[in-house]
């Protein structure tokens, strides 16, 4: 069974010019927040107690404050940034990129001695993983580009062939007399609770410089993430607005990479976003819904794990996630299971009391034309409205489609409640909404089939399915088409006759193309 | 990664390991002067080849089902199943592991369907929910559960490829590395599975909907797809490393689709690069490290490095899709083409200072003002075009030879014939069809000519009103 959905009536949305003012308000929050941690750096920490819940949710705790502060940003950056990448169906690219920067590291530390660096330099580290990224991305876009390769072939490729050529210099750099390697499997699996100040700073000027670019560019990376043909037809520069992205991404990624992991990266770029699109349609509300989530979660899972010391933090704040994308998917207000399993039934309903109104109407009308053919057959005009009076018997409405009895009976009930019908002892009768109703309804399943009968040459053992289908989700300008097209044919009828018996008993109007087999019809 | 005490332990299980260790400090330049143990190195090819196998025959179908990240994911996801056996059984017995892992891998794949499916979220982001979170619950888990333990996911987790020689199992008499016993099983179920199921996996990885209206459930055999990789995954990275599957469900695939149109010998194709990745890889491990002076590196990095650079060459010179190739065959089209429009506009030139008694040579610069071409490939094509004998220099500047009229001829009649083709039979105006015949005169053959001719009723002067020469 087809389902389409009514058409979505386009609202304007004052509220969407908030999005941007919520933007603001959130990151001076945060902003301050930092500000509050960097004077407590200042201050030096202090003397570390057990951590009790009342301690952790007030932030009481220098190191808490700084984890929490560090992932919250982080969490909002990432989810802002994901959400492009997840609009651009690209959700892994944080994936093949984490793995990517692993040669860029390795590297680095290899030539750390070189050039008189300290190996485990942050910066020197930082600046090989984010080159070394950037080639990555380089790599997969041009195997996207240029190659029939598609982008899930690209990533893995890059993923893992970087990644192993890392390992293979990890490998190397283990036997370097300089020391070794080992900070530099935090790059890998990440040390978040554990995050100092510095980490925190770093995240929150990476993350603000990513998000400003993000909003700046906004119009141009919307309009790159729906329909790239039509942004590079527009004259906008889709490669280079494509590595600003992607530059982003590397970004976010690497800094994030080394104060919280690979696994927690990953998944900070893809479940907020993906969360966020269950809650709305526009694009800037889901970046904020989705910079929101993350920064929640971030939040959330960080106090879980600074409560229960154990815990590993990245694993907790994934799992936080990961619970509000499950409830997301179930109560998304947009594309939740929920509100499209209420669409669904709902709709189900409307076609259940539409066949059983058009049931009702045809079961009098064959009634009524019985009476009739008595003293009056040349007459075939509409049915008079007298003739809702008739009762149809529930027996009779079972017979006439493939419904199960209990269907049938929930949608009598529900007629009965929207007073379309009434029910006595087996025997129903329509009120006047309803007969209206199902005239009007039966009116446009043989406007239907009438159409399909002279315009699309179907064959007529055939339309009534077809219009079955069709008939609930005509729009009333489209039963006006109808209305003129069949009016150039002559062919008015106030309820039209069943164009079975049009066909089968009183020669047409207007001589119909219908008579060609539609063997034939398939040209 | 592995580290250096595994060296060591080498030495003490292996007798023959002391020989081995001591080659991997001699800094030789080339395989001759570094020592090659069959006893290690050749198991250590094979079942690096054996994992590389068994990944890529399913790869395939990954590649062309776009699920390429799948094997990443899985290798991530398992940790829960594996650390759920371990607190169950309280052992580090495999078999236990082994299937913890297998169900979980194969949850991974139902997951990510149910959420693309049922959420109508993106392929790639629902497996990126999946993935991340099941590790994340699986780390937790092993963290609360196996406090007391000493269980390191990385050591005891994921296996390292240098140390399947060392566990050896007795195999219809032969004694082979249990891994090579394990992974040489995997691949013959997966070459059974691409064998029998041939046809199925074909239409479904191509055309689900079509499989589906002949009867074939694509559903069923997608799920027995995923059960077979999570089995693989599973098999591979606990006996050879994480790294190596990942790579190997995807990179052999994708270089042998940039090599051929045809599944069958894709899938031939990305065999015998896996096999041969491994062989390349080792030697790699082993070969360059020592070239700045150090001992051999991980033999795993390695194979996913070779198969990159196989993929690299795949791609760049791939004979239909290579980059390379591609490229090379458009500029030599569009030579092909700069040297029509020279020489039919040496052969215009000639033909209308016919009368005149002078015959001088067109100069480079009135060719560059008429076509528009840049100096190199107007160079390029020139010279092309004396080395076969079609133009000389002569009065000055160049001329046709009788080859070159010849050709000429060839050009300009079918240029003629398609402006009177266009305007007889097309009806297109008279302002459009130079254009048209342009473009329609490099592609058009003598067949084509007569039948042009033919149709037109054999004109002597096209709609301009210039004689439409013979042909030779």
């Amino acid at each position: 069974m087809m389902h389409v959905e009514p058409p979505q009536r386009f609202r304007k949305m004052p509220a969407r010019r908030f999005a941007g003012a919520g933007w603001m308000l959130l990151w001076t929050v945060l902003l301050w927040a930092g500000s509050d941690v960097a004077m407590v750096a200042a201050q030096g920490p202090g003397p570390i107690r057990s951590a009790s819940w009342r301690r952790v949710v007030l932030l009481e705790d220098y190191n808490t404050r700084v984890v929490i502060f560090g992932v919250a940003i982080l969490g909002g950056a990432s989810g802002l940034v994901g959400s492009f990448t997840l609009l651009r169906k690209r959700a892994l690219m944080g994936d093949a990129l984490s793995h990517a920067s692993l040669p860029g590291i390795a590297l680095a530390f290899i030539t750390a001695g070189l050039f008189g660096a300290s190996g485990k330099s942050l910066p020197w580290l930082l600046l090989g993983a984010t080159l070394s990224g950037l080639i990555g991305v380089a790599a997969i876009l041009v195997i996207r580009n240029q190659t029939r390769l598609k982008e899930d072939a690209a990533l893995g490729i890059v993923l893992s062939v970087f990644f192993g050529a890392g390992v293979a210099l990890l490998g190397v750099i283990q036997q370097m007399e300089t020391g070794h390697a080992a900070g530099l499997e935090s790059f890998i699996y990440g040390k978040t609770a554990s995050m100092r100040a510095a980490d925190a700073g770093l995240i929150a000027a990476a993350s603000s410089i990513a998000i400003v670019v993000c909003l700046a560019l906004f119009k141009e990376l919307k309009l790159l993430c729906f329909d790239e043909g039509f942004a590079g037809a527009r004259g906008f520069p889709v490669v280079v607005l494509d590595i600003v992205l992607m530059a982003m991404v590397v970004l976010v990624t690497i800094v994030g990479l080394q104060a919280v992991g690979l696994v927690l990266m990953i998944a900070l770029m893809v479940i907020p976003a993906a969360s966020a699109r269950f809650w709305t349609e526009t694009m800037s509300r889901m970046m904020l819904w989705a910079a929101l989530l993350g920064m929640l979660g971030s939040i959330a899972g960080g106090m879980a794990s600074a409560m229960f010391p154990g815990l590993p933090s990245g694993a907790m704040i994934v799992l936080v996630c990961s619970l509000f994308f499950f409830i997301s998917m179930i109560l998304g207000r947009r594309r939740g299971l929920l509100i499209r399993h209420l669409r669904r039934i709902r709709f189900n309903r409307r076609i259940d009391r539409q066949h059983l109104l058009r049931a009702m109407y045809e079961q009098i009308e064959s009634q009524f034309r019985d009476e009739r053919t008595d003293n009056d057959a040349a007459e075939s005009a509409a049915m008079p409205e007298a003739g809702r009076k008739n009762p149809v018997a529930v027996g009779d409405l079972l017979a006439m489609r493939s419904w199960s009895r209990r269907r049938l009976m929930a949608a009598i009930v529900r007629g009965e409640e929207n007073e379309l019908l009434r029910c006595r002892d087996g025997a129903c009768t329509l009120t006047q909404a309803g007969f209206a109703e199902a005239a009007r309804l039966t009116r446009q399943h043989r406007m239907w089939e009438i159409y399909l009968i002279t315009y699309a040459e179907v064959a007529t053992a055939n339309v009534d399915r077809d219009a079955d289908r069709i008939e609930h989700v005509l729009a009333p300008e489209i039963i006006d088409q109808l209305e003129d097209l069949l009016d150039e044919q002559g062919m008015t009828i106030p309820v039209p006759d069943d164009p079975h018996g049009v066909i089968a008993d009183v020669p047409p109007v207007q001589p119909p193309p219908v008579q060609s087999p539609p063997a034939q019809g398939g040209a | 990664m592995g580290g250096n005490q595994w060296l060591a332990d080498l030495s003490v299980v292996i007798p023959d390991a002391g020989d081995w260790l001591a080659r991997c400090d001699s800094p030789g330049m080339f395989t001759a002067q570094i020592g090659w143990s069959w006893m290690l190195d050749g198991w250590i090819v094979v079942v690096g080849a054996l994992a590389a196998v068994s990944a890529t025959l399913l790869g395939n179908f990954l590649v062309l089902r776009k699920m390429s990240m799948l094997g990443d994911a899985i290798t991530h996801a398992v940790l829960p199943g594996i650390a759920v056996a371990f607190l169950v059984s309280e052992s580090r017995s495999s078999v236990a592991m082994f299937l913890g892992a297998v169900i979980v891998g194969v949850l991974t794949a139902v997951f990510t369907e149910w959420i693309r499916g049922v959420g109508g979220v993106d392929e790639g982001a629902s497996m990126g929910v999946v993935f991340t979170s099941l590790f994340a619950l699986g780390l937790v888990i092993l963290v609360r559960g196996a406090d007391a333990v000493d269980l390191d996911p990385d050591c005891v987790l994921y296996g390292a490829i240098e140390l399947t020689p060392l566990e050896m199992v007795s195999l219809f008499g032969w004694e082979v590395p249990r891994a090579a016993a394990i992974l040489g099983a995997v691949t013959l179920i997966n070459a059974a599975f691409v064998g029998l199921f041939f046809k199925e996996l074909k239409l479904t990885s191509f055309d689900p909907a079509l499989a589906t209206t002949m009867g074939f459930s694509a559903k069923w055999v997608h799920y027995g797809l995923m059960v077979l990789v999570s089995v693989t995954a599973v098999a591979c990275f606990e006996s050879v490393g994480s790294i190596l599957v990942v790579a190997m469900f995807v990179v052999p695939a994708a270089s042998a689709y940039m090599l051929t149109d045809r599944l069958g010998v894709m899938i031939l194709i990305s065999v015998v690069l896996a096999a041969l990745s491994s062989a390349v890889g080792h030697l790699m491990a082993l070969q360059v490290p020592s070239w700045f002076g150090y001992r051999s590196t991980t033999t795993a990095g390695m194979i996913a490095v070779a198969a990159g650079i196989f993929f690299l060459v795949a791609a760049a010179f791939g004979p239909r899709h290579g980059v390379v190739v591609k490229r090379v065959r458009r500029i030599v089209l569009s030579l092909r083409i700069l040297c029509d429009d020279i020489v039919a506009f040496l052969f215009r030139a000639q033909e209308t200072r016919a009368g005149s008694e002078q015959l001088r040579g067109v100069t480079a610069a009135q060719l560059t003002d008429a076509l528009f071409a840049s100096g190199v490939s107007l160079r390029l094509a020139t010279w092309l075009l004396r080395r076969r004998g079609e133009i000389r220099l002569a009065d000055g500047g160049l001329v046709l030879t009788e080859a070159g009229i010849e050709r000429g001829q060839r050009l300009v009649r079918s240029h003629r014939l398609w402006e009177q083709y266009l305007v007889d039979q097309a009806g297109r105006g008279m302002e459009e069809i130079h254009q048209q015949a342009e473009r329609f005169e490099h592609f058009t053959d003598r067949e084509l000519r007569e039948k042009l001719a033919t149709q037109t009723d054999r004109p002597e002067l096209d709609p301009h009103g210039s004689p439409i020469p013979e042909e030779g």
